[in-house]
């Protein structure tokens, strides 16, 4: 056999394996109905967000002769208090929204696998160290901790407002990992790795967070909705400097600009509700299946 | 610690030595818990005094530099007027600053407010912390109540419309913010529909009323903090009512249940005594977070219903930057917070023996 045919016979392996690998992901993401249905709206909320604005404009021309009319054909949400069309701030107002949830639910999760799995795993006074600082921090009312910091620390940048809401959401994360930690350390396969010697971090990284990987994936996405409701807040607050186009900002100008006491202008506040509410609620709802797809053994036996 | 020693040389015997004394009351799981508390004053009230006072560019700075360059007052007397509103002694090291406003806060001396200096922020903590208390607490209590009585009848009767009918409402009940829940009651009930009147209900009570133990009164602050607590129950019923329905379901599955039920006690009993009080006892370490996650979840709603609570008050402060009134709120929510959650871990050990034991 000649290196070339060698190669492409590889090439196909890799096709092959690589294809049966997505079919099995897309059946058991499809095997619960809920957790299909939530895992297809992100995703379409997520393109709409990030691939929608390449198509749609922001409108931000001012037209006085259009406040507030409802749905037309020309606007498919109606228009805001300045006659600006709702549809094109939908669309462009998810991308921060998204993005600030995500950073905060990475960093709130990396900092929960990392110590919760030490202080799990490795127990003693770690583990009651580690414990003894969540429980503390736990305590303390996270929002309020966040809006009285928001007042001291202007929150000029989306990434900045990511990575404090991050560090301050990984305690509910981290308790669970941890119960995880301590029941995953008395099953078989980790006291035969721990017989053979492996070491903490093959142990950890090898044995243990594959297992996790279900429950890992869970607190991500529950960390997600934690972030879009304390940045909504903070905005309703007006403690975040108010850039153009964010869902949470057209709620926070729709209350303030009294669009609530319209009737035609209810379409100005109700778009970004409905936006945030069908985000929170399809996150959720994507977690049941998500566990699935990232249990490595409902994976292994296929 | 004489009295620890003096305590065993009463009881005499030398079998409890001081040293075992201490160690018995090291042990006790009340006085693990109350040393977490005081702990997490501790942390809390250094966060923000660093806040308040050695970060660059802190109000404290600010508003004496404010003092010179507006009013062209002299540097001392402006830190003198400073040093008043906020309750520091500037002229003093940090270390001693530190120390002197522990003293003041624990005296109940939170400084003044820096807009309309005269009130002191004690005072207004006085007249808004009751209101925040009353619904909050009266929203958690019906929202358990229900959450555990639908939870339980949900596990008896599983897999009906019933159980299916409620699971997917709590679900998207509580997945939806809870001051997004207030806008669409105001947006909705209150404005469009007009079932509300949302305009009358606002504030703590009405205006006319004189706050006093009677039923008209009582039945006033109810009125006006019905909407609030509305909106903390359906927000947090749900959480209750799954979690309840999972415990029920695995407590029905131990054998002391299935030897209650072989000894022929009636259902009901069964039920409450066996079924119920096991199931209910985990909930006790969800509500020490769920207290946090709706008082906090209180500075947004009362913003929206414009009722007259401390979360409101604490949203103005935040807006208007006024420092001292701000960091006295934090601290006297989070106080609030801890002391529940001191009050739940207690009860909770109060009920279940087995979690003292355990805990050590």
């Amino acid at each position: 056999m000649t290196a070339r045919a060698m190669e492409s016979k590889q090439a196909d392996g890799v096709i092959a394996g690589t294809w049966k690998g997505f079919r099995t992901v897309v059946r058991l993401l499809a095997y619960n109905r809920v957790g299909f249905i939530g895992f297809i709206v992100v995703l379409f909320v997520v393109l709409l967000s990030y691939a929608g604005p390449v198509f749609i404009e922001l409108d931000t021309k001012t037209k006085i002769d259009r406040i507030y009319i409802t749905p037309t054909l020309e606007h498919p949400l109606g228009t805001d208090h300045q006659g600006r069309d709702i549809w094109s701030q939908i669309v462009n107002g998810g991308k921060d929204v998204i993005y600030v949830a995500f950073l905060a639910a990475l960093i709130s999760t990396l900092i929960a696998v990392v110590f919760g799995t030490m202080s799990g795993f490795i127990g003693g006074w770690m583990d009651s160290a580690i414990m003894s600082v969540t429980d503390i921090i736990l305590t303390i009312p996270q929002f309020p901790l966040l809006a009285v910091l928001a007042a001291f620390i202007s929150l000029n940048s989306l990434t900045f407002l990511g990575i404090l809401m991050g560090l301050l959401n990984w305690p509910t994360l981290l308790r669970a990992l941890r119960a995880q930690a301590l029941s995953l350390k008395q099953r078989d396969f980790i006291e035969a790795a721990r017989a053979l010697d492996l070491g903490v971090w093959h142990i950890v990284l090898r044995e243990m967070v594959p297992n996790m990987m279900p429950y890992i994936v869970v607190s991500f996405a529950l960390g997600m909705t934690f972030a879009v409701y304390q940045q909504a807040g903070l905005v309703f607050l007006g403690l975040v400097p108010i850039s153009a186009g964010n869902w949470s900002v057209m709620i926070q100008l729709a209350w303030v600009r009294g669009a609530i006491f319209y009737k035609d202008s209810v379409w100005y506040i109700m778009a970004p509700i409905v936006a945030i509410a069908i985000l929170q609620l399809a996150i959720i709802s994507m977690t049941r299946s998500l566990e699935l797809v990232f249990n490595p053994r409902l994976r292994a036996s296929e | 610690m004489a009295t620890v020693a003096d305590l065993s040389d009463v009881r005499g015997g030398g079998s409890t030595s001081p040293l075992s004394m201490l160690g018995a009351i090291w042990g006790s799981y009340f006085f693990r818990k109350f040393l977490r508390a005081l702990a997490t004053i501790f942390i809390v009230t250094t966060i923000i005094f660093f806040l308040v006072r050695l970060l660059p560019g802190n109000p404290i700075e600010i508003y004496v530099n404010q003092l010179i360059v507006t009013y062209g007052m002299p540097v001392h007397e402006a830190k003198d007027q400073a040093a008043a509103l906020f309750a520091i002694d500037l002229e003093q090291p940090v270390i001693l600053q530190y120390f002197s406003y522990l003293q003041n806060l624990a005296r109940g001396n939170f400084g003044q407010s820096v807009l309309s200096p005269g009130t002191t922020v004690t005072e207004v903590i006085l007249r808004f912390l009751p209101w925040t208390l009353f619904s909050v607490g009266l929203g958690l209590l019906i929202s358990f109540t229900i959450g555990v009585l639908l939870g339980v009848i949900m596990a008896y009767r599983r897999d009906s419309y019933l159980d299916h009918g409620l699971t997917v409402l709590s679900s998207v009940v509580s997945s939806v913010p809870d001051f997004l829940i207030g806008l669409l009651i105001v947006v909705w009930l209150g404005v469009q529909w007009k079932i509300l009147p949302i305009a009358a209900m606002r504030g703590a009570y009405s205006s006319g009323m004189t706050p006093g133990l009677n039923l008209e009164f009582f039945l006033d602050a109810l009125f006006h903090g019905a909407l609030p607590i509305s909106t903390y129950v359906l927000t947090s019923v749900g959480f209750w009512m799954l979690s309840m329905k999972s415990n029920t379901i695995s407590t029905l599955g131990e054998d002391y249940v299935t030897i209650a039920k072989a000894r022929g006690l009636k259902e009901w009993r069964i039920t409450t005594a066996y079924v119920g009080r096991n199931a209910i006892l985990p909930l006790f370490t969800i509500l020490t977070i769920r207290i946090g996650f709706v008082v906090g979840g209180s500075l947004l709603v009362e913003q929206i219903f414009e009722y007259g609570g401390i979360g409101r008050m604490l949203g103005q402060a935040i807006n208007q930057r006024d420092y001292t009134l701000m960091q006295g709120i934090f601290l006297i929510i989070t106080f609030s917070v801890i002391f529940a959650n001191f009050f739940a871990d207690v009860l909770y050990g109060w009920l279940d023996p087995r979690i003292k034991l355990q805990d050590n």
